[in-house]
């Protein structure tokens, strides 16, 4: 892995574990404990934790891991409790009659109505099954998102169903209200999870999905793809921002009179190289719909999907070898157009806002 | 003894009665809702329908269950013995596949119940 890429793998796991190790203090039980507590915490915190939930939904899903971790605890500390007690010393026989009633009461009928009860609270989360749940999808603001291997086009929806604008590997929402994602796929199946905001759904060629999400609060979440579609699944993530009402208003008409710098230099370049071919920049004769839409690209977090910060240098890099970032990627590679015009076209796809 | 068919097969059908009675409850639901969900537009039939009949489905399921289980705690002689019922007697046999019959009756039973379980928390299709 390069140094690059390295620095940018800020959402990992690491985080946590990386501050614990300034306060190591050499005994192993300190260490112990910090490994223990990073672990606990960096893994209950972040950007893309399902335990830190940023939306009712999530919630929901963390609230459920949380009784099903007290409920597992409980009967192991039961079945343990109850190991130690059938193997303390000097024990009496118990009856043959006390002995099949702690089967029928422990093997079966309180099992039973754990099961019983675990199912119908699960099935009772299951969002829009719920019969007291609130409402349907109509109305909702709609986007809808299609995952291609492995990118995401993203496209924002007018209340008819059209198209306002098209963009990738990034989402942009409201906070405080339900947004329908509507989510495709013409290739294999992936699956859509922002673990901040809720379960994940399947992204199926062929069908089309419906998930609605809310965000209660403002902020920045990551959602990847949650099912293996090719050499690179791991690097298809995208980034989620929920802004409050009127910010994301200003987001919406902004990016719909996003600067396309028509005059430059980079553009030339961009059009004379072909990347037209698979690349649309919106207000700009580039138009294609194979990759990647690359309107306002310069505002975006990221480049390839979640897998670089976005920088000059990494767009330059990623024009002339993306498949070294992002095996089997389905850009070919421009290793051989000059230096120099990769980091022109970087320069301007980083100066499109 | 009065049998509802004879002897020398009753005890093999009970046996098998409770866990087909569950493959068959479980099939039916399954498809009646897929069924249901891809017609709902067509059909303009509401989907309270649908689990009503489906419960209703259930109970008369778990009536069937509970009679299998009847007959087959009968032919394990009403618990009179214990098991293991090992012996190699014809009433030890009877009693053992009684005993076997009773436990799946149970485990059916139970099936049949959390199969039906979402009828009470689903609403409606998902889209
Ligand atoms: C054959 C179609 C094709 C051509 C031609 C092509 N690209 Fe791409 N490009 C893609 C695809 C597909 C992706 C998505 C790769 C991925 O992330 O898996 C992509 C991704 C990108 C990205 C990253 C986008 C993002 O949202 O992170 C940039 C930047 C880019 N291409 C620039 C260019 C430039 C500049 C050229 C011309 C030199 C070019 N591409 C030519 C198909 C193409
Ligand atoms: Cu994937």
């Amino acid at each position: 892995m390069t140094g690059s890429s390295v620095s940018f793998v800020r959402f990992t796991p690491c985080r946590g574990a990386c501050r614990g190790t300034s306060s190591w203090r050499g005994s192993a039980l300190t260490a112990g404990t910090i490994i223990l507590q990073s672990v606990i915490l960096s893994s209950c915190s972040g950007v893309q934790s399902a335990l830190d939930p940023a939306g009712p939904e999530a919630s929901d899903v963390a609230t459920l891991f949380h009784v099903m971790l007290i409920g597992g605890v409980v009967i192991w500390l039961g079945v343990v409790g109850a190991l130690f007690h059938a193997g303390r010393r000097a024990r009496e026989p118990y009856s043959e009659r006390t002995a099949g009633l702690v089967i029928l009461w422990c093997g079966a009928i309180i099992p039973v109505i754990v099961l019983a009860a675990l199912l119908s609270y699960a099935v009772w989360l299951m969002p829009n099954m719920r019969p007291w749940s609130s409402g349907g999808e109509g109305g909702l603001r709609q986007i809808e998102v299609s995952g291609e291997q492995f990118w995401w086009r993203v496209r924002y929806l007018d209340p008819e169903g059209n198209v306002l604008f098209e963009t990738a590997n990034e989402v942009v929402m409201p906070v405080g209200e339900r947004v329908l994602f509507v989510l495709k796929s013409p290739d294999v199946i992936h699956s859509f999870w922002i673990p901040s905001l809720g379960g994940k759904m399947d992204m199926i060629p062929g069908r089309t999905n419906r998930l609605a999400l809310e965000a209660s609060k403002p902020g920045t979440y990551r959602g990847v793809c949650a099912e293996f579609c090719g050499p690179s699944h791991a690097l298809m993530a995208f980034s989620v921002e929920a802004l409050e009402r009127g910010e994301f208003e200003a987001w919406l008409s902004g990016r719909q009179n996003a600067a396309s710098n028509p005059g430059s230099q980079g553009l030339a370049l961009f059009l004379r190289h072909g990347c037209n071919a698979c690349h649309a920049i919106d207000g700009t004769d580039a138009r294609g719909t194979i990759g990647p839409n690359l309107s306002a690209f310069g505002a975006r977090g990221t480049v390839g999907a979640g897998t670089l910060p976005n920088t000059e240098e990494h767009i330059a890099r990623f024009i002339r070898h993306p498949s070294e970032i992002k095996p089997q990627a389905r850009m070919p590679s421009f290793g051989m157009i000059p230096e120099g015009d990769a980091e022109e076209i970087a320069a301007y796809l980083k100066g499109l806002k | 003894m009065k049998h509802l068919l004879p002897p020398e097969i009753e005890s093999l059908w009970t046996l098998f009665t409770a866990p087909v009675v569950w493959a068959a409850h479980f099939v039916v639901c399954y498809a009646a809702v897929a069924i249901y969900c891809e017609k709902a537009a067509v059909w303009d039939v509401d989907f309270g329908n649908v689990r009503t009949a489906l419960g209703i489905f259930t109970l008369l399921a778990l009536a069937m269950i509970v009679l299998s289980a009847y007959l087959a705690w009968r032919q394990w002689g009403f618990g009179a013995g214990d098991p293991p019922h090992d012996g190699a007697t014809d009433q030890d046999r009877k009693r053992f596949q009684g005993f076997a019959t009773l436990l799946l009756s149970g485990l059916s039973f139970v099936a049949v119940v959390y199969v039906a379980i979402p009828l009470i928390f689903i609403a409606g299709c998902q889209q």
